[in-house]
């Protein structure tokens, strides 16, 4: 099993809700608390396992705005388990997920070093690395209905732009969308084999806008008074 | 990189200790210049001693969670890390079997003097490999992944070991012209590896913001970070240097760290220097700290790209291709610890 994540690009809105469910559920999960720094204050600071950029693709007027979600894409080449002096950082053999043992670790950032993704983050208080889990904490838990056996960020997605699955499997619906849709890894040149794979932006054709009507008088009122009045 | 000054003194002062223990071993294998007396040798591996005891003490300042620091040389089938703890903790009981023997034997090339001395010495310079690698491995930061950087290790390491037992000798009287030979050499080896690395490290890289985003054929351009303030990878990463001030360090590096040493070694020749022979391994050790902190702050991260910082605005690039148009460069958001 290769447990990961898909992130549509085409779907993401850039709402940072998978960043505020993943701090939610994981600052009281295995590797707890994630510790904030100033958190009310000018200059406000922590620990998150998913941070969302957002990027302009192209040039106007062929342009588009990417929300781009990044957490451990939990590499099948994981460099950051192979540097890491104490044994702290592993990777589990049966599912693939990428974890740190939080009693053994030491920080001494070496592996958050060796991430190219900055999936990594030093806890200050706690000293130790932390990164994404997956959410092996609730993926597992019996407890929970079937349909909430996901990742936080997975459920709390707005837009179902975070699939859950295994990559493994070839039949998975993760796998089928991946094909159907060619879905990528990031820097691949690093050869960190990558598990998250991302989907990218459908192309359809740009809404023309050359050849609208000069409107009706009482739009051009609307839009010159638009233009006039202050907001 | 975020040049952090325990891993500058690591590197450094373990570093020069390595080199000084290899030297020791060279001048009494030979010898050179006669060879080093038992106190005088047991007086330099003291020092290479306190060198190395140096560095590994300012390493665990750098550590944030140092009660789980033994466990650190538990991972040496992969991590270099490791297997730099790992033979550094080995350096120790070779080092000290050493400076015993001479010391209370009072000799300093019988055989098992000399077999404790290169033992040591094959030790630290293994470690110094291990140090190297720990940075040579990351294929996440392209300026640190290459072989230049234990090579420079290597001979820098060597260069002020050769420094400080030349400027011993010019102390304590007695031939030196072989020392200071070496020394000199050392340091002119150094200076062409240094030039090699720096115009090396101004080639821009194979990744940029379109293969770290996947948009390979358009112009991916910044709109925002996603968090007001520093977060720990603008703190652990973000750090650069202007082009004229990594231009104005590299000077001082080939002027304190390289010419100043030399010259003061080859003045050492000519003319009784007493105590001022000291100036040479202070200003070696000062020069390479600026080189080691240079090290470390033009370091870029790959990370730093989804930061929106483009290779070709990195500082060391080029002014021709810095000002290229389709180059932005924003700045990061202040690190979080500098409040």
């Amino acid at each position: 099993m290769r447990l990961g994540l898909v992130i549509d690009l085409d779907t993401c809105v850039g709402c940072h809700a998978c960043a505020t469910a993943c701090k939610e559920w994981n600052t009281s999960a295995i590797t707890a608390p994630l510790s904030d720094y100033d958190p009310y204050g000018r200059e406000p600071s922590g620990v998150w396992f998913n941070r969302v950029r957002h990027y302009e693709i192209g040039e106007y007027p062929n342009n588009k705005t990417i929300n781009f979600p990044m957490s451990c894409m939990h590499c099948e080449n994981a460099e950051c388990v192979t540097v890491c002096p104490t044994g702290a950082s592993y990777k589990r053999p049966e599912d693939g997920i990428v974890l740190v043992d939080q009693d053994k670790c030491m920080g001494c950032n070496y592996c958050s070093w060796a991430c190219p993704y900055g999936a990594r983050e030093l806890d200050r208080e706690s000293g130790t690395m932390k990164k994404c889990t997956l959410c092996v904490d609730r993926i597992y838990d019996e407890s929970l209905p079937e349909e909430e056996r996901q990742p936080a960020c997975v459920l709390a997605c707005p837009a179902h732009a975070r699939l859950f699955g295994d990559l493994e499997d070839a039949q998975s619906a993760v796998s089928r969308v991946v094909r159907e849709r060619g879905g990528y890894a990031l820097m691949p040149e690093l050869n960190y084999q990558p598990t998250n794979q991302y989907l990218p932006p459908r192309t359809r054709p740009a809404i023309p806008t050359h050849d609208l009507g000069r409107g009706s008088l009482a739009r051009k009122v609307k839009e010159w008074v638009n233009r006039v009045v202050e907001r | 990189m975020n040049p952090s000054l325990a891993v500058i003194f690591l590197t450094l002062f373990s570093g020069s200790g390595f080199g000084l223990m290899a030297m020791i071993a060279v001048i009494n294998d030979l010898p050179i210049d006669g060879g080093l007396s038992p106190t005088r040798t047991a007086v330099l591996v003291g020092v290479a001693l306190l060198l190395v005891t140096i560095g590994m003490i300012s390493s665990t300042a750098h550590l944030a969670n140092p009660k789980n620091a033994w466990r650190a040389f538990t991972r040496w089938r992969t991590s270099w890390l490791a297997r730099e703890g790992v033979f550094a903790v080995l350096f120790y009981p070779l080092a000290a079997a050493d400076l015993g023997w001479t010391f209370f034997q009072n000799t300093a090339h019988g055989a098992v003097a000399l077999l404790l001395t290169n033992a040591a010495a094959a030790i630290g310079l293994i470690t110094i490999f291990c140090q190297g690698m720990i940075y040579a491995c990351l294929r996440t930061i392209r300026q640190w992944h290459t072989p230049l950087v234990p090579a420079n290790f290597f001979v820098l390491g060597l260069a002020v070991g050769a420094t400080i037992a030349a400027s011993a000798r010019l102390l304590s009287g007695g031939p030196a012209t072989a020392l200071i030979a070496i020394a000199v050499t050392l340091f002119l080896a150094a200076a062409i590896l240094k030039a090699i690395y720096y115009f090396w490290i101004g080639r821009p890289t194979g990744t940029t913001l379109q293969t770290a985003t996947g948009f390979n054929r358009g112009k991916v351009r910044l709109l925002d970070q996603g968090h007001t303030f520093g977060t720990f990878l603008t703190h652990e990463f973000s750090n650069q240097i202007s082009a004229r001030a990594a231009q104005r360090f590299k000077i001082a590096v080939y002027l304190v760290g390289f010419a100043t040493p030399a010259a003061i070694l080859i003045l050492g020749l000519h003319a009784p220097l007493g105590a001022w022979a000291l100036v040479a391994p202070l200003a070696a050790l000062t020069g390479i700290g600026i080189e080691r902190y240079l090290f470390f702050v033009e370091a870029q991260h790959v990370v730093n790209l989804y930061h929106g910082r483009t290779p070709a605005a990195m500082p060391m690039m080029p002014a021709s291709l810095k000002t290229r148009a389709d180059v932005t460069q924003r700045p990061l958001v202040p690190s979080y610890e500098k409040r």
